[in-house]
């Protein structure tokens, strides 16, 4: 043999003495780095806050704070996901599906980037997803950007146009007394119940959409409504459904100044709180009664 | 070039035209002619299973609307000649692009009557409006759950008594679209998104596929228990191809 050759099989049987591991390695990580290495450029637009899944930031944060629940590859199958049961514990959210409850937008569209950074931050009451305030303002715009690089849909469709909310009018009887007819007509009473603790006739019943059993909101259980607790996170909640659950959007069938009228209704369904102090003395003065269930029901 | 040039000139001209006019309209008298259709009937055989009654008591406006008729669940729908109601068929392979994009303008119904879907099963092509209305003195809810993946979207909307019609589309085939309605748990209906021409048997399971041009063609049948059975058929023009098809019960 001359001595090129040899000199050949010297330098690549050195090679091939680093790239089998190399290979190795590359093959167990493969899956894991996949995800991590090859995020595409998703970003996130919050006021003039630019998220970026890409930071580097964002990967560890994710790791440390969500992948417990949500999981590495964001369907909501964490280790702990297991232990959650619903109906009293949800399930952690499946971004692939990109369908959430929480949304200023329309059912069957996909939420703005602020509703999601404002969900991170505010928690889901009666869940096991904690209001996350260890997070800066840069960091949670880059989670939401890593939420969203997890279903192909924020690629190809845009996000919802947020409904329009007019401004709340005044607390006034008339508009409390009309928002009790509102709950009668659209039939709120059906799983909320009459007096809105949850028990009416289809509430133990209520599935959702991946079939687990799922709880209508207890207005006099004390705890907050879901997507926020202030007049207006109400008014949407009715006004653009909650996606993935039984909550139906009322948008067609109830006008937005009526809306105004149920959201006070509402306020006289929970117990005193610092949002509800007119809507109570109101519903004080008006002596308002539950309405008849079994009158509603012939 | 002389005078006589220009009469010859024109004179071809004109006949050309007038030939290749008259070969458009011929051709397109043709197609409409040639399209046959596929026909035929799906049966159960076996003993049907046995649907269960349904209890509406959560809503008493339901229970009335069933006073002298009482109620049972859909799933399995035969007719005493064994014919099964509410199977899909629509054409799986052979057919063109430019006819899988066809999207008829017909707006199918969905209609929440007696706390039940009429039809408990509608067919409808992608993009093809569909319109979803209420019979009824009670509220529902309308909740399709496609899976977000394939591009459909889940919605969820209530339709209060006289609530106007809600009109929507698909984006993207899905065999099938479970619907239902969360206040009555019973209700349970399917939006079945298919490509190309389509048929639904009726109350004897019988079945016609209109509009189909001449060719060769797989044919499949849907029912939301006994899932899919195919067929290869060959459509003449202006001729009715035959496809039966049995699903066994279990």
């Amino acid at each position: 043999m001359n001595a090129n050759l040899i000199r050949w099989l010297r330098v690549l049987s050195v090679l091939g003495f680093f790239a089998v591991p190399t290979l190795v390695w590359a093959q167990i990580t493969q899956y894991q780095q996949e995800e991590w290495l090859h995020t595409p450029a998703v970003t996130s637009h919050i006021g003039n806050i630019t998220g970026n899944a890409n930071s580097e930031r964002v990967k560890y944060d994710y790791r440390r704070y969500c992948v417990g629940c949500h999981g590495d590859l964001g369907d909501g199958n964490g280790e702990n996901a297991i232990w959650f049961q619903p109906p009293e514990f949800p399930k952690p959210r499946d971004f692939e599906l990109a369908v959430f409850k929480c949304r200023s937008t329309p059912t069957g569209t996909l939420p703005t980037d602020e509703d999601l950074f404002d969900t991170i931050a505010r928690g889901l009451d009666r869940s096991n997803m904690p209001p996350w305030n260890t997070f800066t303002k840069q960091q949670r715009a880059d989670l939401v950007a890593w939420i969203k690089h997890y279903s192909p849909r924020w690629q190809t469709e845009k996000a919802g146009t947020p409904i329009q909310i007019p401004t709340e009018p005044e607390i006034t009887p008339e508009r409390v007394k009309a928002g009790q007819d509102v709950y009668a007509r659209v039939q709120c009473w059906k799983c909320h119940g009459v007096t809105g603790e949850a028990n009416g006739p289809s509430a133990s019943t209520l599935t959702n959409d991946l079939n687990q059993p799922i709880l209508p909101y207890n207005f006099g259980s004390g705890s907050r409504p879901i997507c926020g607790s202030t007049d207006r996170d109400i008014y949407r909640i009715f006004m653009t459904g909650l996606d993935g659950t039984p909550m139906p959007s009322f948008a067609d069938n109830i006008k937005p100044d009526e809306a105004w009228d149920l959201v006070f209704f509402l306020r006289t369904l929970q117990p005193h709180n610092e949002f509800n102090k007119r809507e109570k003395e109101i519903a004080k003065q008006l002596n308002l009664k539950p309405l008849n269930a079994m009158k509603l029901s012939q | 070039m002389n005078a006589q040039h220009h009469r010859k000139l024109a004179a071809t001209m004109l006949s050309l035209l007038l030939i290749g006019t008259a070969t458009l309209l011929v051709r397109q008298k043709v197609s409409a002619a040639g399209e046959g259709s596929i026909t035929g009937s799906v049966k159960l055989s076996g003993t049907p299973p046995h649907m269960r009654g349904i209890d509406m008591s959560k809503d008493p406006y339901c229970v009335k609307q069933h006073e002298n008729s009482p109620v049972k669940l859909e799933n399995v729908v035969v007719s005493s000649g064994g014919g099964l109601e509410n199977v899909v068929l629509y054409i799986s392979e052979g057919l063109s692009s430019a006819e899988l994009s066809a999207v008829p303008s017909a707006e199918p119904v969905f209609d929440q009557k007696g706390c039940m879907y009429t039809p408990h099963v509608l067919a409808m092509d992608v993009s093809q409006k569909y319109k979803v209305i209420t019979s009824d003195q009670t509220t529902h809810n309308i909740h399709p759950l496609p899976n977000p993946l394939t591009g459909n979207i889940p919605w969820n909307e209530s339709q209060p008594p006289g609530a106007p019609p809600i009109v929507k589309s698909w984006k993207a085939e899905e065999v099938a679209i479970p619907v239902k309605c969360n206040i009555h748990p019973w209700m349970h209906g399917w939006f079945v998104v298919v490509k190309g021409p389509y048929a639904t048997t009726d109350d004897s399971g019988s079945y016609t596929i209109k509009g189909v041009p001449p060719g060769t063609y797989t044919v499949t049948a849907w029912q939301e228990e006994y899932g899919k059975q195919t067929a290869k058929v060959t459509v003449a023009a202006g001729q009715a191809a035959k496809a039966d098809f049995t699903f066994k019960a279990k």
